[in-house]
């Protein structure tokens, strides 16, 4: 199906609020994969972090709910630190978890992790987790 | 002709291992020392140094050598080292002759040095034979007229036309419309600075019209040429008069044209969807009406629009299929323009790639693709089609893999780059050649890039290739300087080694005109036989090959000369 491409969409509600919440120009963007390339994660995700990106700058809310990429991003900050863009892309994805949270909708739930869980699991993962929860 | 009494030397050059590595210079000199007429052989590990080359001129002077064999690398390298080394001792340059032991036998029997050594030997024997007819002859001195014609009124032909006259040298431009400019007067602001061509042009074209060295011919075209470098004759035709000029160089600067849209018919023919030069002028600040762009259809000042890059270029099955250089660059431009003016406005760019490769441009780009209210789709466009008032443009974002439909009010094609119709002509009367496309064709990719292959005619601008100003003004200003260099010259020499007629043998029959590439040979009716201009005749041997009566000869490559090679060339080294 072709997607409508509209200056409605580019400009819509989500695109405006992740740029806010992020704050980042989404534009500077240029699909380089940088970011993908070097992300610790991109083995596990169904979307890499550069597509993320793209999807965002063309209003494709749907495709960002419906993947798996943003809750597995561990907040690392490796595609913030090399982007040849300057953009943090860390919070973009934090941006977009946060839009989903704010719709009261929890990926984490630390009170319901085994504590055995919380201790195996490495320090960066729950700072990221927390962050998630508490940004 | 009276034989005399020849004393040939010859000097086998080792080329490091180049040669020795494969042939016995040593038993190559013994046995050449015993060939009839020769006095003096010697080899020498690189003859082409100084040492080298002072060995020659002792030998000459001591032996008194009247010919000279140089046996070592191919005459395009070191054929005119030699010859002037003869000249400083006083021998015609002529009378030196090249054996060429590397390319032709060295290098390709590398594996074989026993037939390498024979064939050596044959390829001095078969000169030494040459040398014995060789005349001695002095270069040819041909007239310089010291004015210059540029074709193409265009920023190339301004800009070469200035460095010439500045240079101290008359000029005479031949533009074909009305007014002095080119494609650059219609442009709206120019990247990557956004500066009004208006202001760099419109004070260099005042200065062409004042210059008194420059005349100018507005509503002119070239109607015919002849001559050759030096001493062309031009007619040029001004409306219904025609004038003749005589100069001595030629810049050719006809300039570019846009691709005609019906080429590409997945863009139909609707006012709302122009060419990149259509928006130039929309874009360009006398047109803009209270800062406002209006779409062609209606007026209305349009929300949405969608340039579409690389249309018809880059695409060998329905367009071209090179890239035109300029188009990601002016697009960029006339989207910014764009965005400047129409501030809710949304500008799509619909690319393959982006090429940005000079000072200041990628860094241009990227200011303009992250500018807010521009999106950056990377896909070719598949179809654009009118709905009610909008058009509809279906693509594709190969980067999210998504196909696409955008809804605009207005649709800008970066078309091709192309070669103006008329340039094919142009060149035919120049006897110049043009590539595939029609653009001229320089006399060499990389080190000849702004000479053509005729002598004293040059190339600058569009009508070569693709070319944004820089690039064309810097093309311009080269082939000035060639202009300018052969200007700076006192007399102009030529090569003596040209082809002659025996009149008392010639028939007339005329077989050898046609087959002359450099049109040096016609026939006077008067006296029934063939005529060749010299300073025109490069040498090349068509015609005395062609001759069936032999009465066409080639200097120092006679007939005689080639048969008495044949008859030693056998010599059994095979
Ligand atoms: C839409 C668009 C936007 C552009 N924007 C920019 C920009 O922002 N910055 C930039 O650097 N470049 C830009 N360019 C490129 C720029 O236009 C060219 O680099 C420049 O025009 C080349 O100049 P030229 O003299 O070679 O050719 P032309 O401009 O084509 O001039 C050739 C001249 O020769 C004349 N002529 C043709 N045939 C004959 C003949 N047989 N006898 C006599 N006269 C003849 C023509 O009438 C014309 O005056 C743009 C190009 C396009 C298409
Ligand atoms: S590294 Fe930066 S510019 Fe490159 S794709 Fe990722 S976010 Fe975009
Ligand atoms: S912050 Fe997230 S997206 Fe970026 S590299 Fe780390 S895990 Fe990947
Ligand atoms: S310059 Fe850009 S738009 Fe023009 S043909 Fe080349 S890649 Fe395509
Ligand atoms: S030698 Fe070649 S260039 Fe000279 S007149 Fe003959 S055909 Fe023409
Ligand atoms: S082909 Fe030979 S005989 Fe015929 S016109 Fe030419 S030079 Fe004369």
């Amino acid at each position: 199906m072709r997607v409508e491409l509209s200056s409605k969409r580019l400009r819509s509600d989500f695109v405006k609020k992740i740029a806010e919440l992020s704050g980042q120009n989404l534009y500077l963007c240029y699909q380089c994969g940088k970011c993908s390339a070097g992300c610790p994660m991109g083995f596990a995700m169904d979307i890499l972090p550069n597509q993320i990106m793209r999807l965002v700058q063309l209003g494709l809310e749907e495709d960002i709910a419906n993947s798996k990429t943003v809750w597995l991003c561990a907040s690392c900050l490796t595609c913030t630190v090399r982007c040849p863009r300057g953009v943090d892309l860390s919070r973009v994805m934090e941006a977009l978890r946060l839009l989903t949270l704010r719709k009261n909708k929890n990926y984490v739930e630390p009170s319901k992790m085994p504590p055995e869980t919380v201790a195996d699991l490495p320090q960066i993962a729950l700072v990221s987790g927390f962050r998630k929860l508490t940004s | 002709m009276a034989k005399r009494e020849e004393r040939i030397g010859v000097f086998v050059c080792h080329c490091g291992l180049n040669i020795a590595g494969t042939v016995d210079v040593q038993r190559v000199v013994d046995e050449i020392k015993r060939y009839p007429g020769v006095v003096h052989a010697e080899h020498y590990m690189y003859m082409c140094s100084d040492p080298g080359q002072e060995l020659m001129r002792k030998a000459i002077r001591e032996k008194g050598l009247t010919a000279v064999v140089n046996a070592n690398c191919s005459p395009s390298l070191h054929e005119r080292t030699f010859r002037r080394v003869c000249a400083s001792v006083g021998l015609n340059p002529y009378r030196c002759e090249i054996a060429n032991i590397r390319e032709q036998c060295s290098w390709p029997h590398t594996y074989d040095k026993e037939t390498a050594t024979k064939k050596a030997l044959a390829i001095i024997k078969t000169t030494v034979e040459r040398l014995r007819l060789n005349m001695m002859l002095t270069p040819l001195v041909i007239p310089l007229i010291k004015r210059a014609l540029v074709i193409g009124g265009g920023i190339a032909g301004i800009q070469a036309a200035l460095d010439i006259a500045n240079g101290g040298y008359q000029v005479i431009l031949v533009e074909k419309e009305a007014s002095l400019g080119g494609h650059v007067m219609e442009l709206s602001a120019t990247f990557p600075t956004l500066e009004s061509p208006k202001d760099f042009l419109i004070p260099r074209i005042d200065e062409v019209m004042a210059h008194p060295n420059i005349r100018l011919y507005l509503n002119s075209e070239v109607d015919a040429v002849s001559g050759y470098v030096g001493s062309f004759n031009v007619k040029i035709r001004q409306k219904t008069k025609i004038v003749e000029e005589e100069i001595g160089a030629i810049v050719t600067a006809p300039g570019f044209d846009l691709l005609p849209r019906e080429k590409l018919p997945v863009y139909p023919d609707d006012p709302d969807i122009v060419d990149g030069l259509q928006f130039e002028r929309i874009l360009s600040p006398e047109r803009l009406t209270y800062g406002k762009i209006k779409r062609p259809s209606d007026g209305r000042v349009p929300q949405d629009i969608v340039f579409i890059q690389c249309a018809g270029s880059r695409d060998p099955e329905h367009g071209m299929p090179y890239c035109s250089r300029v188009c990601c660059m002016y697009t960029a431009k006339q989207v910014l323009l764009y965005r400047k003016a129409v501030l809710e406005g949304q500008a799509y760019v619909c690319y393959m790639d982006i090429r940005s490769d000079a000072k200041g441009y990628e860094e241009f780009f990227q200011q303009v693709m992250s500018h807010d209210g521009v999106l950056y789709v990377r896909g070719n466009v598949s179809r654009a089609f009118r709905d009610g008032d909008k058009l509809k443009i279906w693509t594709v974002d190969t980067l999210s893999g998504k196909s696409l439909e955008i809804t605009a009010d207005m649709v800008v094609l970066a078309l091709a780059m192309v070669s103006r119709p008329g340039t094919r002509e142009l060149a035919r009367k120049l006897n110049i050649s043009v590539n595939e496309h029609g653009f001229l064709t320089e006399a060499h990719i990389k080190l000849r890039p702004v000479e053509s292959l005729t002598s004293g005619i040059f190339l600058a601008g569009t009508a070569q290739w693709p070319r944004d100003i820089p690039d064309t003004i810097a093309s311009a200003s080269a082939a000035a300087s060639k202009v300018l260099s052969l200007f700076s010259r006192k007399e102009l020499l030529h090569e003596p080694t040209t082809a002659h007629v025996d009149e008392e043998v010639c028939s007339g029959c005329g077989v050898c005109v046609p087959v002359c590439t450099y049109k040096a040979i016609s026939i006077d009716e008067n006296k029934k036989v063939a005529v060749v201009n010299e300073a025109l005749c490069e040498g090349c041997g068509s015609c005395a090959a062609t001759c069936p009566s032999k009465a066409m000869q080639h200097r120092n490559w006679s007939h005689r000369q080639l048969l008495a090679m044949i008859d030693v060339a056998g010599g059994g080294y095979v």
